[in-house]
């Protein structure tokens, strides 16, 4: 059975459809891609499987994790699945934590609230460990820091630790390199399939880097203007790719090869 | 560190001074003869330039000031001789009125100024924050309408027009507070406090309307913040996520505000003690004002401006306790 399956999910804000019937599958342990530009409704999907769309978003269809509707499923319950059995990575981390507290505080609270009977110290234990799975080098010491203490490719590194400290079954990661340099981009690249290796977590990457996908997804959707364009696996989308959106997506991506010109957009409105 | 302290208090000294020459000046140029007013009704000439002599109302402005100055710090001598008076340092002269030293006056009535503006403080920051993260978290329903009707009510009625109506309702027709009598805290606690009850609310429904809005205002916007969104993907129980992460980074500002409000009321709370008849600074600014007792309304202006410069550094200082970043800021 998969782990996720999404079926004819669509959010509409009002009478704007962001997402218009989508729909996809990810087997336990798997890992897709979601691709698109700004717009195409990548962000609001993942938003849909954590329950956290913002007011005023009405969202049909069916959002099934392990057997679980998610999208009738009380709010009570969405929060125990949230932050346990899936947890989600998000694309600036410096604003993405709370300045005002230490990352080990932040990384404990999340382990504390889903489960019971964890005392502070045992909880600021597992942040430690959390954080030196993600290759933070004196956790002990770190773990007592602020975020404007550490550097951007650190605090992701942080919000990962958040995220597989209650080994989730699903990890979606919403842009999780687009705020970082290059360099620590392939880092944190390998640090998210090291996590997966490990943990056996499945993951959503959303993002609208195709070098990304590659790297990481076994399968990809290519959604536009809230559509899915194209569904395929990695290979396939890569080397045979269908729809001509996809093929302008990948045309789109400047090669170290190229002859030096203008770069390529992509037609249509934005 | 060391620098900024030195640099701010020299800036705070400053402030100070400019507010002693102006108060200062302010009197010298626009009260009528001081003492002819001390004099009396059975005066003599020779008496009012004995006075004149005494005071040192004959030397020019910048004399009389330095004298003054020369008294808050170091103390001064009144007249000559053996009809010479000291009076010790810090010494705000005497009062035209009543003869007494002003320091004394001061300090006999500024406890009870501070009873009252701790109270009210105490009672503002609760209401104000507490409404203002409720009126926040249901923002745009009726809990959030029914708290910011009620603090343009609380902002619109004047104190006074409050305290008379309150001391009406409370005292005279339902009788739940006895009539206020001024009893010392040692003598009646219970009695003490009752009294207190009014005067702190009456003050506090003011400051907890603009600190509600604010608080609401600030918190509305944390709740957009990204670190909200994290918190609450976490699965955090609402009231954690509100509490914890909306509520902590917007109470910064609410802070700075409460310090300077705080301070403010120190110098005195003018129309409250005035309508309640507490003896304290305000009701002693308000005196020496009809009056026109110069020493006592330099000694209150000055006292209040010093609480209020005081009390802007003291925030600021508090700002490194509150927000982790400029913490970080200081040490390196």
């Amino acid at each position: 059975m998969s782990l996720l399956r999404v079926n004819d999910l669509t959010v509409k804000f009002g009478d704007v459809t962001v997402v218009d019937g989508l729909g996809f599958e990810l087997p336990k342990g798997g890992s897709l891609g979601i691709v698109g530009e700004s717009g195409s409704g990548k962000s609001m999907t993942s938003l849909a499987v954590m329950g956290l769309l913002p007011k005023g978003a009405l969202c049909t269809g069916e959002i099934s994790f392990d057997g679980i509707d998610l999208n009738t499923l009380s709010e009570r319950r969405m929060r125990e699945i949230r932050g346990d059995r899936i947890a989600m990575i998000f694309q600036d981390p410096l604003s993405s934590l709370n300045p005002y507290y230490t990352v080990g505080t932040q990384i404990a609270e999340a382990y504390r609230s889903h489960r019971s009977g964890v005392s502070r110290r045992a909880a600021r234990q597992v942040a430690i460990e959390a954080m030196e799975r993600v290759h933070i080098k004196e956790a002990g010491r770190r773990v007592d820091d602020y975020p404007h203490q550490f550097s951007g490719g650190m605090r992701q590194r942080v919000m990962i630790a958040m995220a597989l400290s209650t080994e989730p079954e699903l990890i979606i990661a919403d842009e999780p390199t687009t705020a970082l340099d290059v360099t620590v981009q392939a880092q944190i690249l390998d640090l998210l399939a090291e996590v997966r290796r490990d943990t056996g977590a499945a993951l959503i990457m959303i993002t609208h880097d195709l070098a990304v996908v590659s790297e990481v997804a076994d399968t990809v959707v290519v959604m536009r203007y809230g559509d899915v364009v194209e569904t395929g696996s990695t290979e396939q989308i890569f080397s045979d790719p269908r729809h001509p959106y996809t093929q302008a997506l990948l045309d789109a991506v400047p090669r170290i090869d190229d002859e030096i010109g203008d770069l390529r957009t992509l037609g249509g409105g934005s | 560190m060391t620098r900024y302290l030195v640099n701010r208090v020299l800036g705070m000294l400053l402030v100070l001074f400019l507010v002693a020459l102006f108060t200062y000046m302010v009197f010298f140029l626009l009260s009528p003869d001081p003492a002819v007013q001390i004099c009396g009704k059975t005066c003599t000439p020779e008496r009012i330039d004995q006075i004149r002599a005494n005071l040192g109302l004959d030397d020019p402005f910048p004399v009389q000031f330095l004298h003054f100055l020369e008294g808050l710090f170091l103390g001064r001598d009144y007249g000559t001789g053996a009809s010479a008076v000291h009076c010790s340092a810090p010494c705000l002269g005497y009062s035209f009125q009543s003869a007494q030293v002003v320091t004394d006056m001061i300090v006999q009535r500024l406890p009870v100024t501070a009873v009252v503006a701790i109270g009210a403080a105490v009672l503002w920051l609760l209401a104000g924050v507490i409404g203002g993260l409720l009126s926040a978290v249901r923002e745009g329903r009726f809990t959030d309408r029914f708290i910011t009707a009620l603090t343009l009510g609380g902002m619109s009625v004047p104190n006074y027009v409050l305290a008379l109506a309150l001391q009406y309702v409370f005292v005279v027709q339902l009788q739940w507070l006895p009539f206020p009598q001024a009893v010392p805290f040692a003598d009646d606690p219970g009695q003490w406090f009752l009294n207190f009850i009014l005067p702190w609310t009456v003050l506090a429904i003011g400051y907890a309307s603009s600190y509600t809005r604010l608080t609401r205002a600030n918190v509305i916007d944390t709740l957009s913040e990204n670190f909200v969104r994290t918190a609450r993907a976490k699965g955090l129980r609402p009231h954690l996520v509100w509490r914890r992460h909306a509520l902590r980074p917007a109470l910064t500002p609410i802070v700075t505000i409460a310090g300077m409000d705080f301070a403010g009321l120190l110098g005195g709370a003018l129309i409250t003690e005035t309508v309640f008849g507490i003896n304290g600074v305000g009701k002693l600014a308000a005196d020496s004002i009809t009056k026109n007792d110069q020493p006592v309304i330099m000694a209150v202006t000055l006292l209040a401006a010093f609480f209020v410069v005081v009390g802007n550094m003291v925030v600021d200082l508090l700002y490194s306790a509150i927000d982790p970043r400029v913490r970080a800021g200081a040490t390196t």
